[in-house]
């Protein structure tokens, strides 16, 4: 049975068409599920969907076989512990007022995770590549990627069964950028992972399975591998056609300087 | 045929820490070199010294000749006359760049007028009117007549840096620098406007400074790159060249980490 | 990506501690006064213990009024008067200010824009003037009627200020986390909102205890202030008017422990403001 099911969800107007229509996509247990769009794709509404932050206006979400609904306030503290989310943004996404062990001992305590929760932060921080002891500093004494895996140990210290992540390595440098996606490949070995990003380059490096978002619906989606290798979609093709290659004798849509 | 652009040990200070520390580098008409590097390198202070535009505390030291000129100790209404028709920036994010109180037909008007004044041949009424919209089909916007009458906010991320680029292009300039242009800009976006820099550039066969922290889209952009790290120069040269066969470590590891993704791409993991 | 790290040159920073310290003397001295005045006084500030404007002597330091009271008491009472003012009436408006200004920044779209229409109304309106109409809707003129008065009169501010900073805070993203997170709305007002707009608060909090004082020295000038033997500086001020050529210095005392009170609660106010904005969160 998937982990996560959404149904013909729709949701929202914007600019004479609906933010998401018609939404359809499965996540089992155990995949590592890219979520692909540009802007104005209603990546992100997706996205605050699957946290329950918002109703859909058609259609049902369903977690672990059970709907989603945002107003059942005993599903919602199950349904918290078992889905957690890291942002973008690592200056924006970690309160500057606390210390990182209030941070990440947040959704234990609000949830009411029983057990030792020092030892449970200490855990998370390790788990991430971080010291035990950066749990009594301020956030801005770290760097853009330290604040990041602050947010991922937030995200796991209760445990998850999903773990979603909205474009969560692309305000970060190229080398930071490589060392956290190999931490999410690590985590999404005991967790599901939804990867939304702009980028098909750090969702081919990281999920099995994507899917491609376009303004508001799904054009296409299937296992990475098959879909980079033969995109049916006109609109994928676009997209894969548009990334820069790194040797300029690889095909891309921009001309390589003579 | 001399140098546009001059730099040589270039070092920027802020109060005790330097953040940019011996940088040499040259550009002539046509050529286009890649600055790269990634957060704290120094890439934007160095394209901001270039242009004398560094903000107060930060001081310069070194050469930096720009047209003939030198920039560092130069007051600043000297270098305002380099700015307008030498040079002109492009920045990351063009929200930011552009006015949003003011149409932005009116905003390509603005250089439009000061580079025509400083020619010598003065712009207005109809006759400028004809030059903004010009140049807004130069940068392949879809119906100037409208498009110009519309405010920032009403545009897209990439109608506006193509507002942006226009802005520059007005100023007919020799040398364009372009920092970040690209990267708050979706990937299908980026493609269409690196592709419009290119026909630009090489039209007016300007000489570009492209500065940016993504391998791939310099790879296929510029003809020479120099590698920044911590406000030093590590490694220089043709980009085929270094990104076949770097020699600096970090070069090396700013590379593999590329790789990474662009082989994921290519179905390669 | 490409920020410009711009550093605050070491001068600023110097020169910031100096207004922090400065501001801190000046409010600390008359802090010391009023506490003072709760164990000790020269004299009863309602006898007539000396003659008639007389000028400082070393009996009356600062001399006597038009009654012969002595007036460095009531000069050392208008400290203390001044700071329970300022106390009282920034506790009451932040009380009432912040309440209502998070209770706007949760507000849906029309209320939101009502109860914003409705704070520039009071804002429009001079702090003095609300301050006198409350006064005169309360029968009594007393130091409490002039502190709640103040409060209300201070609230309208703190309440579009709060609103303005709540609503930045509720749109981050480690708002959105702590959502996330599990916790409710209360908790997370309490424990990630009120922290954040705290420092920019509290400065408005220093610069409002200045106008706070001033505005109770005025409403005491027309008589709508605190009766003696609550001598405020601008009851001393209103009765001085008619000697002031030939005894200046019964006007000119408290209006200068008016002004140093004033004019230290601003430095520190400038000097706290200064403090706050390099801890803040650095890229």
């Amino acid at each position: 049975m998937s982990l996560v099911s959404v149904e013909r969800v729709g949701f929202g107007y914007t600019a004479g068409r609906r933010i998401l229509e018609d939404v359809s996509l499965d996540i089992a247990p155990g995949d590592t599920v890219g979520l692909v769009g540009e802007s104005g794709s209603g990546k992100t509404t997706l996205l605050r969907l699957l946290l329950g932050l918002v109703r859909p206006d058609s259609g049902t979400i369903r977690f672990d076989g059970a709907p989603l609904d945002p107003r059942d306030r005993a599903f919602m503290r199950g349904f918290r512990r078992q889905a957690q989310v890291v942002f973008q943004d690592p200056y924006s996404s970690l309160d500057p007022r606390q210390k990182v062990f209030s941070i990440v001992a947040e959704p234990l305590r609000s949830l009411r995770v029983p057990g030792d929760h020092a030892a449970m932060v200490g855990d998370a921080l390790e788990a991430v590549g971080l010291e035990r002891h950066a749990a009594g500093r301020y956030p801005h004494q770290f760097s853009g990627g330290q604040r990041q895996r602050i947010a991922i140990a937030r995200a796991i210290v209760a445990g998850p069964r999903l773990l979603l992540a909205d474009e969560a390595v692309s305000a970060l440098d190229l080398t930071t950028r490589v060392r956290i996606v190999e931490l999410f490949a690590r985590l999404s070995r005991r967790m599901s992972l939804l990867f939304v990003s702009h980028d098909i380059g750090v969702v081919a490096a990281l999920c099995r399975r994507i899917v491609i978002l376009e303004r508001g619906r799904i054009v296409e989606a299937g296992d990475t591998a098959a879909v980079l290798a033969a995109p049916q979609h006109p609109y994928t093709r676009k997209l894969l056609a548009s990334v820069p290659r790194l040797s300029p004798e690889a095909p891309s849509s921009t001309e390589p300087p003579q | 045929m001399s140098a546009l652009l001059d730099i040589a040990g270039l070092r920027i200070r802020a109060g005790d820490s330097t953040l940019v520390s011996g940088l040499s580098l040259s550009l002539r008409r046509g050529e286009r070199l890649g600055l790269i590097g990634e957060s704290g390198s120094g890439k934007s202070l160095t394209a901001l010294a270039a242009t004398g535009l560094l903000p107060a505390g930060l001081a310069a030291e070194g050469s930096v000749v720009l047209a003939g000129r030198q920039v560092i100790g130069t007051p600043d209404r000297r270098l305002d006359r380099l700015r307008g028709t030498a040079v002109a920036m492009i920045f990351q994010e063009p929200l930011t760049a552009l006015d949003p109180l003011m149409r932005v037909g009116r905003q390509v008007a603005e250089p439009l007028a000061r580079r025509a004044r400083r020619d010598g041949r003065p712009l207005s009424g109809a006759a400028l009117q004809a030059a903004v919209l010009g140049l807004l089909e130069d940068v392949a916007l879809p119906d100037p007549p409208r498009l110009a009458r519309a405010y920032p906010h009403e545009l897209s991320g990439g109608q506006r840096q193509r507002i942006a680029i226009a802005m520059a292009l007005a100023c007919k300039p020799d040398l364009l620098i372009a920092d970040e242009p690209t990267t708050a800009l979706d990937v299908t976006t980026q493609a269409e406007i690196l592709a419009l820099l290119d026909r630009l550039v090489r039209e007016r066969d300007m000489a570009l400074l492209f500065i940016s922290h993504d391998l791939p889209v310099v790879a296929n952009t510029v003809e020479r790159v120099v590698v920044l790290r911590h406000g030093e120069a590590v490694e220089a040269g043709p980009v085929g060249e270094t990104f076949a066969r770097p020699r600096h470590d970090y070069t090396k590891s700013l590379l593999a980490a590329a790789r990474r993704f662009d082989e994921a791409l290519e179905g390669r993991p | 990506m490409s920020t410009v790290a711009v550093t605050t040159p070491p001068r600023r920073a110097r020169r910031g501690s100096l207004t922090l310290w400065a501001g801190a003397a000046l409010v600390g001295l008359h802090v010391l006064v009023g506490l003072l005045t709760l164990v000790w006084l020269p004299y009863d500030p309602t006898a007539f213990t000396g003659g008639r404007l007389e000028g400082p002597s070393l009996l009356h330091w600062a001399g006597t009024d038009r009654l012969g009271r002595d007036l460095f008491t009531q000069l050392m009472i208008g400290s203390r008067i001044a700071l329970e003012v300022g106390t009282g009436a920034v506790a009451i408006g932040a009380a009432i200010g912040v309440t209502l200004g998070i209770l706007a920044a949760f507000a849906g779209s029309w209320l939101d824009d009502a109860l914003a229409a409705t704070l520039d109304i009071l804002i429009a309106f001079p702090t003095l003037l609300i301050a006198m109409l409350v006064v005169a809707a309360s029968d009594t003129a007393s130091l409490g009627s002039a502190i709640v008065a103040l409060g209300i009169a201070l609230s309208a501010i703190v309440a579009r200020l709060t609103r303005i900073l709540a609503r930045r805070v509720l749109v981050t993203d480690y708002i959105t986390a702590a959502r996330t997170s599990g916790s409710s709305w209360p908790k997370i007002v309490l424990i990630h909102v009120l922290p954040n707009i705290w420092p920019t608060l509290s400065v408005n909090f220093a610069l409002q205890f200045g106008l706070a004082v001033i505005a109770e020295a005025s409403l005491s000038y027309l008589g709508l202030g605190a009766p003696p033997p609550n001598a405020s500086w601008g009851r001393m001020l209103q009765e001085a008017q008619g000697t002031v050529y030939t005894a200046p210095l019964g006007a000119i005392a408290p209006g200068l422990a008016l002004v140093s009170l004033a004019i230290g609660v601003n430095l520190l106010a400038d000097g706290l403001r200064d403090r706050i904005d390099p801890t803040r969160s650095g890229r």
